[in-house]
């Protein structure tokens, strides 16, 4: 979360999960563009593929939880979410076991990327642990379901306080809390109330609160007013990929996921994309924006800044674009010509 | 030729609201007075501002409404700093009044310079139960439980409502939003419902699509939507998008419809407590929620004589307020409303 000069002294060892599709195509992209820029990171590549346990269930390897464990940091591409019933999703696992409390999307124009939104530059920070998410569910009786959403002070509050010491961190101004206290008075009663008091604790950040559906009016007529947005599970859930749809979709935007203890994992929220996996046509940007992101969280600033203008670059010069941002170019051709940028 | 008057004059439930509310609604009443409008208002001071116990007023503004079987109305403010106060009175007249469906049609107009043209969808959202169910509670000390409810009953409801919606108007396609992957039994419900309401209705296609990849579509391609159907939140959520999206909460109306009742607002229902009482609000959104309940009420060409005069105003002759990018009052948009009724009539 905030920069720790010394990672820069040694090589530091990072969990890299390829992931499955077009996952280790783009993970090879970004390994490639990282030893050109010469960042001092060792990969320990981890294969996530459930196993099967002593009761039957299915869950994460435990060499690849060791190793995030050891390293407590990830770059993870996409995963295939296996279908059938009473399977749970290992992002979801992940998210457990690491106990990922915040979930961070930036949202940023990339100039040569042509969207009817201009110049956004907003970050929407989620809470990633319960809210809707709870999973607690009942038929009552038959045809009436309850859904139970649950709002805690604890985790309302770690979030709110990670999204104002980012907000220093990242030299932003402003954190908008999202809610909907109007109607659900109690439970994002409680969220707001969580972030009004650590606003009280971090006075050199300006804050707001604003609605959900005022932010969603708002977003989609002038985005250029946001900066720093925080809230419950399922509002961070819409209003990012609301967000990632301004400036391109989920093919150019990052994400990262914080947990306890400075654990985090940083990776691409888009699909597998199983029609072009394996075709070298898949766009890395996504993921390498991410893997930048995971550079600044160590503290690693420069080179992420010099990485991320070589990819901005290329992306803006328009030669060698992959298909999804209108070029011809594969994703090696796109990937060369960022390491050319770098060297 | 505009007859004065025919079929007798009705009497509508006026509830001004708060913020822009008032100011609004008088202006109404001005532009149904010049159109020959023949409805009487029987106004109903409703208040979020008011020092007293929570829901008070809101029995006999359903009684009034009840007798009347129409209102127009302004958003009445909540304090949601009174944590206390369990209801909003806006959902409590609703639900007071089974008003199940909200319905917004968000159409790009001519002459308005937006992001993104041609849009034309319509978003029906359930209007009662969901996440607006208002039972709450704090089950240990920082710990607070919000039931959502979804039920089989309502589901079908509002899904019939937007199927036989769709055939009325010609429309090609139904789109259920949903989130049944995570909520898989609440919104499982809702998305099942659509799906066997869709079999009844073998012309008109149908298909769902996920809230969150929803806004992201909205935002990059909104011409694939057609008519859209919703639990409640994401309803709130989609329906100011959409608002956005041609125009913003100055521009688009909304009604609230029940078996029995309905009532008229702008799509967005905000109070605009920031531009209460400065004459820059745009009238425009609440003039048409006007156009609207004279359609209800039968009253076509009064509807098609005032919804001529505003667009003429705002897409022909550009009187644009502030949240438009022009300068004009809101009573410069009225005026030139007035001016291009009297053209008309002559
Ligand atoms: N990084 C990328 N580069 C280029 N194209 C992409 C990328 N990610 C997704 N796409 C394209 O976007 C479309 C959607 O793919 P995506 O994998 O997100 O959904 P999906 O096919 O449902 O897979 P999944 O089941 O893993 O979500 C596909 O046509 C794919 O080619
Ligand atoms: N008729 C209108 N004309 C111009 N701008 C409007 C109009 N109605 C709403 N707005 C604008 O839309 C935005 C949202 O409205 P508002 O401030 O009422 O929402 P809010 O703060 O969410 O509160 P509430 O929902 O309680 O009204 C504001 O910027 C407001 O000025
Ligand atoms: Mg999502
Ligand atoms: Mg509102």
């Amino acid at each position: 979360l905030i920069g720790r000069r010394y990672f820069s002294q040694e090589p530091k060892t990072v969990t890299l999960i390829p992931g499955d599709g077009i996952g280790p195509e783009i993970s090879a992209s970004v390994q490639q563009i990282f030893a050109a820029a010469e960042v001092p990171i060792v990969w320990e590549s981890v294969d996530v593929t459930p196993v099967r346990g002593p009761d039957g269930k299915t869950r994460i390897p435990p060499e690849a939880i060791d190793s995030m464990g050891r390293t407590k940091l990830g770059l993870k591409g996409p995963l295939a979410t296996p279908v059938g019933k009473g399977h749970m999703s290992l992002n979801l696992a992940l998210r457990k076991e690491f106990n990922l409390y915040a979930n961070v999307r930036p949202c940023k124009s990339i100039d040569g990327y042509k969207t009817p939104y201009d110049n956004v530059d907003l970050v929407t920070i989620r809470e990633n642990t319960e809210g809707e998410y709870s999973g607690i569910e009942h038929v009552i009786v038959e045809g009436v379901v309850q859904s139970i959403k649950l709002i805690t002070e604890p985790a309302s509050r770690r979030v709110a306080e990670f999204a104002f010491e980012f907000a220093k961190a990242n030299n932003r101004q402003t954190v908008t809390a999202v809610h909907k206290a109007n109607i659900m008075r109690m439970s994002d009663g409680l969220f707001l109330q969580c972030c009004r008091e650590e606003a009280e604790k971090h006075r050199d950040i300006r804050f707001r609160e604003m609605y959900l559906d005022t932010v969603c009016l708002n977003m989609v007529q002038d985005p250029t007013q946001f900066d720093v947005l925080v809230m419950p599970n399922l509002y961070g859930d819409i209003l990012s990929d609301l967000c990632a749809g301004l400036v391109g979709g989920l093919g150019v935007t990052p994400s990262g996921n914080i947990g306890a203890d400075g654990v985090a994992i940083f990776e691409s929220v888009h699909g597998t994309a199983p029609d072009i996996a394996g075709l070298d046509k898949a766009n890395p940007t996504a993921l390498l924006l991410s893997a930048v992101m995971m550079l600044r969280h160590m503290g690693l600033n420069e080179l992420a800044n010099r990485i991320e203008s070589a990819a901005l670059t290329v992306i803006k010069e328009g030669q060698v674009l992959t298909g999804d941002l209108g070029g011809k170019a594969n994703c090696s051709d796109f990937t060369k010509a960022i390491c050319d940028q770098l060297a | 030729h505009i007859p004065a008057r025919y079929g007798g004059w009705h009497t509508v439930t006026l509830i001004p609201g708060d913020g822009i509310g008032p100011e609004l609604m008088s202006h109404v009443k001005e532009v149904f007075r010049h159109a020959d409008a023949p409805i009487d208002f029987e106004e109903f001071t409703l208040s979020g501002e008011r020092e007293s116990v929570e829901g008070e007023g809101v029995e006999d503004a359903i009684v009034a409404i009840k007798r009347n079987g129409t209102a127009l109305k302004g958003n009445i403010h909540t304090d949601v700093n009174r944590f206390a106060v369990c209801k909003s009175d806006n959902v409590r007249l609703r639900v007071g009044l089974d008003l199940f469906a909200n319905v917004i049609h968000c159409k790009s107009l001519p002459g308005l310079k937006t992001k993104h043209s041609n849009i034309d969808i319509t978003i029906i959202r359930e209007n009662t139960e969901g996440e607006y169910s208002s039972l709450e509670h704090e089950s240990a000390n920082g710990v607070v439980e919000s039931l959502k409810i979804i039920t089989a009953e309502r589901s079908e409801r509002i899904a019939k409502y937007a199927f036989d919606y769709a055939t009325r108007h010609n429309r090609k396609k139904v789109t259920a939003i949903h989130k049944a992957n995570i909520m898989k039994l609440g919104d499982g419900l809702f998305l099942e419902s659509c799906h066997s309401m869709s079999k009844l209705y073998p012309k008109i296609e149908f298909n769902d699509m996920i809230v969150d990849n929803c806004c992201m579509q909205l935002v990059s391609n909104p011409n694939q939507f057609d008519v859209m159907v919703m639990p409640n939140l994401y309803g709130n959520i989609i329906s100011n998008i959409g608002a956005g999206l041609v125009g913003g909460p100055g521009i688009v109306p909304g009604q609230n419809i029940g078996e029995e009742f309905a009532v008229f607002e702008t799509a967005t229902r905000n109070t605009g407590k920031t531009i209460a009482g400065k004459n820059v609000a745009n009238p425009t959104a609440t003039l048409l929620a006007g156009c609207l309940l004279l359609r209800h009420l039968g009253l076509n060409q009064h509807a098609e004589l005032i919804s001529a005069a505003v667009m003429k105003t705002v897409t022909q002759n550009k009187v644009h307020t502030a949240d438009l990018g022009g300068s004009a009052a809101t009573s410069d948009v009225v005026e030139g409303v007035i001016q291009e009724i009297q053209a008309i009539k002559q």
